[in-house]
């Protein structure tokens, strides 16, 4: 075996390691969420998060437009503050946007959903977003269920 | 009755202060190679051939496992998934664990046994021949020309073996999944864009693998300059690589994981 | 420029609990052919390590050249180390590279000649111990002896000032046993070094020796050259040079009386 065959050989093996990653991270991760380019924060307070994650995804008609980067409990107000990026090419959400959570899949994931209103000036870099709703929480839900059918 | 009882700690004790010295000398060791390694690259075409002989003919196995590896992990997430009806994350599922586990532990599992055992034959090989001897006296240092080199060599395939393992295992899970269960291309691929993290899963995965990387090196060329140089003692020294390997490797896999994903 | 190129003096050297040497002092002149002879097992090897700094002795100084061989930093052993060269028992040499690649080796290393000078080194070398057409071969292919020779032609490679031979002679058939005993002897006298040949084949080392050391027990226990060595009136140098089977090393190993064994 040749010396020239060998350093062939090895950079073929390095090359094809290389190839690799590159396949793993373009196609498998989220790669692209990291490389987003530009964007915003927005604000959202809840009185419950449910199972929203940091790092959850957030959508807006199912479409992926941005995450969720931060998620604290606020001890003066009582709510749970969500800070979340979204990506700077949406950038054309009405003040007056609702965000819900929502639940993705069987699995159970949550997911912070956008519902555009009808104003006419658009959520910039710190806005806060008034108009949402919590998750829901099975217990309530039940409860509720209960005391409806108690009421007919 | 009690003098034996008496014995048998004796002996304990004896065979625990000889494990905390073999572990001082191959940590010694480590030392002097580590320090050795500037030197290699002034003459990198060594280092050239043990890559080719620690990477690339290791890579054959590699493919070949990840390739099963991959495609029995897609059975078996989609058995355990088609019950709640959540067949789609198979993909996920895959990917996850060969990032995260599967590639870095079971390519250092086959690394140790194929290459980490060539590695230590070699070197007993040359010290039962008195070729390091040898070279000692023709003022050529072997930590330099012949461990350093192999060390090196271990320490940059892993990563590039694990890497090629996970990547191959999911192209199989792939080939099971969609083409021979049916399930859909596009959520085989769009969940774990969005569940696989770049940093956490496929970077710390890497990491793993670099670390495995020098720890089977390092017990490799250790137990191959260290054995007895008999054709006995070069066995033993070859088994002890392997076992010895295989249980760091799976130790320090669970240390690096509850260090790197815990929440 | 002193007569004697290495000086041990006292040395101690013990493996484990077994004290190999034990006040041992000799002196090997610059020029000629030094023999050290003494039964299996007396640790000449062991000295040959010792008096290249692979081994540390646990007391006593050596010199080689006027060195102290283990007072030496790294850098300064592996320059005295250059000077000497040393023929293993097995050959040692590297056996990934050809007979051509191994004489190479050294001068790879240590010299920045152009290749044409290399090869024309190399070939040279291998023409003194008579290999120059075996240049291409691999270490696995050449017989006992001729590994022997290449590994010579290697020691020779950056013409030293000393060459250790330890148990150059061992396990050869007479051809080849023929061959090695007149390249030692001839590469003597041509180069004009110092040759120390550590072995145990009497009659053939001391044929070409100028000089020989007896050890035993740790010591040195006669030295002279061969004619007295031959004439010694020591009982124990007597029975090794001329290898008589019975005398102060016993034939019977300590045991009872043979009637007590048998009836007893």
């Amino acid at each position: 075996m040749t010396s020239r065959k060998i350093e062939i050989l090895v950079g073929l093996f390095v090359a094809a390691s290389i190839a690799a990653f590159f396949m793993l991270a373009m196609s498998v991760s989220n790669m692209s969420s990291y490389s987003g380019g530009e964007s915003y924060q927005i604000k959202a307070n809840f009185d419950n998060i449910g199972g929203l994650k940091v790092r959850s995804p957030v959508a807006a008609g199912g479409v992926r437009i941005g995450r969720v980067v931060d998620i604290e409990y606020d001890n003066e107000s009582y709510v749970a503050s969500v800070t979340m990026e979204v990506s700077a090419k949406y950038n054309k959400f009405p003040l007056d946007t609702a965000a819900s959570i929502l639940t993705s899949g069987l699995l159970g994931e949550q997911l912070l959903g956008f519902e555009p209103g009808a104003e006419e000036d658009y959520l910039k870099d710190g806005d806060v977003i008034d108009l949402t709703q919590s998750a829901l929480v099975l217990e309530q839900v039940i409860g509720q269920f209960l005391y409806s059918k108690a009421d007919e | 009755m009690f003098s034996r009882l008496i014995n048998k700690i004796q002996h304990l004790g004896v065979v625990t202060i000889a494990v905390f010295q073999r572990l001082g000398s191959a940590s010694v060791f480590l030392l002097e190679v580590v320090a050795s390694c500037p030197g290699v690259f002034v003459k990198p075409s060594l280092l050239i051939k043990q890559l080719y002989s620690v990477g690339v003919q290791t890579l054959i196995i590699i493919v070949v496992a990840g390739l099963f590896v991959g495609m029995v992990m897609a059975l078996q997430s989609y058995y355990a998934l088609v019950d709640f009806g959540a067949e789609d994350s198979v993909g996920v599922m895959v990917a996850l664990s060969l990032l995260r586990e599967l590639g870095p532990v079971v390519t250092a599992l086959l690394f140790a046994g194929r290459a980490g055992s060539a590695l230590t034959a070699e070197i007993g090989l040359m010290k039962a021949t008195e070729q390091l001897s040898g070279m000692e006296m023709m003022a050529v240092n072997p930590m330099q020309r012949v461990v350093a080199p192999r060390f090196l060599a271990g320490v940059f395939s892993m990563p590039l073996l694990a890497t090629i393992f996970s990547a191959v295992g999911v192209l199989g899970a792939y080939l099971v999944a969609v083409e021979l269960l049916g399930l859909d291309s596009g959520a085989f691929w769009s969940q774990p864009q969005d569940k696989v993290d770049l940093y956490l899963d496929l970077y710390n995965g890497i990491i793993k693998s670099v670390v495995f990387g020098v720890v089977v090196a390092w017990i490799a060329v250790f137990e191959g300059y260290d054995c007895i140089p008999t054709s006995e003692g070069l066995g033993q020294a070859t088994t002890r690589t392997v076992v010895h390997s295989s249980l760091a490797i799976l130790f320090l896999d669970f240390v690096l994981t509850a260090l790197m994903f815990a929440k | 420029m002193s007569d004697i190129l290495v000086k041990i003096r006292d040395l101690h050297f013990s493996r484990g609990t077994r004290k190999i040497f034990d006040g041992l002092s000799m002196d090997i002149p610059r020029q000629g052919v030094t023999a050290i002879m003494g039964p299996s097992g007396t640790g000449k090897t062991t000295l040959l390590k010792i008096i290249g700094g692979q081994l540390r002795p646990d007391q006593g100084t050596v010199e080689v050249d006027g060195l102290n061989v283990h007072k030496l930093s790294t850098k300064q052993l592996f320059e005295l180390r250059k000077r000497m060269g040393m023929l293993f028992q097995s050959g040692a040499l590297l056996t990934d590279l050809s007979v051509f690649e191994n004489v190479a080796y050294p001068l790879r290393e240590h010299t920045r000649l152009n290749e044409a000078m290399i090869r024309h080194l190399v070939l040279l070398k291998l023409n003194a111990v008579g290999l120059r057409g075996a240049a291409g071969f691999m270490p696995s292919e050449l017989s006992g002896g001729m590994s022997r020779r290449a590994a010579l032609a290697r020691a020779i490679a950056l013409d030293p000032m000393m060459i250790m031979y330890d148990e150059p002679f061992t396990g050869q058939d007479p051809i080849s046993m023929g061959v090695l005993v007149s390249l030692v002897s001839e590469l003597n006298s041509a180069l004009k070094i110092c040759s120390i040949v550590v072995s145990h084949d009497v009659p053939e080392t001391l044929s070409i020796s100028d000089y020989a050391h007896i050890i035993s027990a740790g010591k040195v226990v006669e030295s002279g050259d061969p004619e007295s060595l031959r004439n010694s009136k020591s009982e124990w140098t007597r029975q090794f040079i001329h290898g008589v089977a019975d005398g102060p090393v016993p034939f019977h190993y300590p045991a009872k009386p043979l009637l007590e064994d048998l009836y007893g």
